[in-house]
């Protein structure tokens, strides 16, 4: 009997690994190797011709951290997170209560609502820049109705980051709805009817049962609308190019910069490290810390 | 009072949805209408299809089209392959090891493709794939997200009928191609709609891998065509861009039911 459970087990672990590998193997050639390799290219010096790279230590995160464009990219990031985290998340939860309640036109309100997540980017970039453009641009228009004189939206270090986060809350808040309809689908009735003998109001029943019930949904978007503050940079190819003086510059972006205009692939691999860095950190706090605070069972 | 703040509340789940939807209408408009009566509103002017033919002139849209759909489809493919494979394992087989390799796999929905873009431009061009809708394709087939997705989904396939096949005679692969794959349909169809909506519309790293109008996607060139050094004006732009958005956005309002559906019913919850 203890030979052939030993069997199934080895039976098990051969089946197990062989079935990973070819898994195993993409993730290792396009995101673990690829990160050791970052992490070595960031210490050495950049080859050119006359001069083959050499080893540095830290000197390139050095130069990043002397460095005020740097910085710049730095606090527009954490701008452009601190702006689209909560508020997307506020009107994704709101366009969900609406969606799942009875509301004329639901069908075209949800509808409404989803669309812009269907679209590329790059197209609800074109499509705001029918918005932005000064003088012919719509806002403007809308503007001149009201007798205010024309904004060069995009044009402007004051607002150009702005123009740049709305396009972003357009773009994901849809997205984000789909997963808080979703859970409001799994909230027992019998709740809502037990509030109702109570006596509570529905802003009661909404704060007091379903916001907490809701509180895994939310913690897993806050983890997507945080990368998405990472990975959301295609509109700033179309709209502002980072600019103008770097007022809209996003750290993605001006990695890509650094690495593909500038060619300075040892400086764009240590900013690479750091953005993984604090990937890494939330990652871990999200597994450790909140994950056991947000569960109901 | 209830009654009022019912009302108030659709007023403004309406203004919403509007507002919302008011850069696709916009563009819309634009698109049919030449670039002076699209800016000025006049409602009374005429239609015209000038800007789908010019857009279409300027740019080889049917190869972008194609580029798209080819990428879109070889992602699906590697996709369903390896997270299939590598879902079971970690939802059905025990070994040493198993859950090391599963950390290693979660911390993969940390390190973002977008964001290894230096090294995984190498890696690709090492492999002699630079310029190739494979090497685009390649980076996001082994997903993290795919791998956890289907992994929840075949643990809640009852082991009865594991045992069931298993007595029928069944290998290891016999079951999770006859068992498993077709109870986790639901699961597929909900990846396929994110993974295809996901790369349609992807940009930066197809940008990078890609250098020529034979690999390039729709993104890419929809971005090369809209390029202010082309002078191209807002009525054109607008044409190139619902024409590249619309086989997407005709099946999402077709398929609106399945999709919404599809998402809820894929248990990410």
């Amino acid at each position: 009997m203890s030979t052939h459970v030993n069997l199934e087990r080895r039976r098990q672990a051969i089946y197990g690994w062989l079935l990973l590998s070819p898994a195993a193997l993409m993730l290792s050639i396009f995101a673990f190797y690829p990160s050791v390799a970052t992490f070595g290219s960031s210490l050495f010096t950049r080859n050119t011709r006359r001069k083959p790279s050499e080893f540095i230590g830290t000197e390139n995160y050095a130069d990043l951290f002397a460095d005020p464009t740097f910085w710049l990219v730095v606090k527009n990031n954490l701008f452009y997170a601190g702006i689209t985290i909560p508020v997307s998340i506020a009107i994704a939860l709101a366009m969900a209560l609406w969606a799942n309640s009875k509301i004329p036109l639901r069908g075209f309100v949800r509808t409404a609502y989803f669309t812009p997540t269907v679209l590329p980017m790059i197209a609800a970039a074109n499509l705001w820049l029918f918005f932005y453009t000064p003088g012919l641009g719509v806002l403007d228009q809308i503007g001149s109705l009201f007798g205010l004189p024309s904004v060069n939206w995009l044009g402007q270090p004051e607002t150009a980051l702005w123009a740049i986060i709305i396009v972003t809350v357009w773009k994901e808040a849809g997205f984000f709805m789909i997963f808080y309809l979703a859970a409001l689908q799994t909230i027992p009735e019998d709740l809502k009817e037990a509030a109702d003998i109570e006596g509570a109001s529905r802003w009661t029943y909404t704060r007091r049962i379903v916001l907490p019930l809701l509180m895994p949904t939310t913690l897993f978007i806050m983890v997507n609308a945080l990368i998405n503050s990472v990975k959301l940079i295609d509109h700033l190819f179309i709209l502002t190019k980072g600019g103008p003086s770097d007022a809209s510059k996003l750290i993605l972006y001006y990695i890509w910069e650094m690495a593909f205009a500038f060619f300075d692939a040892p400086h764009a691999a240590a900013m690479t490290i750091l953005v993984l860095a604090v990937l890494c950190i939330v990652a871990a706090i999200q597994f450790l810390y909140l994950d056991r605070r947000t569960h109901y069972q | 009072m209830k009654r009022l703040s019912h009302y108030i509340e659709s007023a403004a789940a309406i203004l919403l949805a509007v507002i919302w939807i008011s850069p696709l209408l916009f563009a819309f408009w634009a698109a049919f209408h030449t670039t002076s009566d699209a800016v000025n509103f006049n409602i009374m002017s005429a239609w015209t299809l000038d800007n789908f033919r010019t857009a279409w002139d300027g740019a080889p849209w049917l190869r972008y089209f194609m580029n798209t759909f080819l990428l879109v489809t070889i992602v699906l493919i590697g996709q369903f392959f390896f997270t299939t494979l590598a879902g079971f394992v970690f939802a059905k087989l025990e070994f040493p090891g198993k859950n090391l390799v599963f950390i290693l796999v979660l911390m993969q929905l940390f390190i973002l493709p977008e964001v290894l873009i230096v090294e995984n431009y190498a890696m690709v061009s090492r492999l002699g794939l630079f310029d190739t809708l494979f090497g685009v394709g390649m980076p996001y087939m082994a997903s993290a997200f795919g791998i956890f997705l289907m992994r929840q989904s075949f643990k809640s396939v009852p082991i009865e009928l594991h045992e069931a096949a298993r007595i029928e005679g069944c290998g290891l692969l016999g079951i999770l191609w006859r068992v498993y794959v077709p109870l986790a349909k639901p699961t597929y169809l909900a990846y396929a709609l994110v993974s295809v909506s996901t790369h349609w519309n992807n940009f930066l790293w197809p940008l990078i891998v890609t250098n020529s109008p034979e690999t390039r996607p729709l993104t890419v060139g929809l971005s090369i065509f809209g390029a202010p050094e082309n002078g191209v004006d807002i009525s054109i732009i607008s044409a190139a861009t619902i024409m590249s958005v619309a086989p997407l956005l005709i099946a999402f309002l077709v398929f609106q039911r399945q999709f919404v559906q599809a998402f809820l019913r894929a248990g990410i919850k």
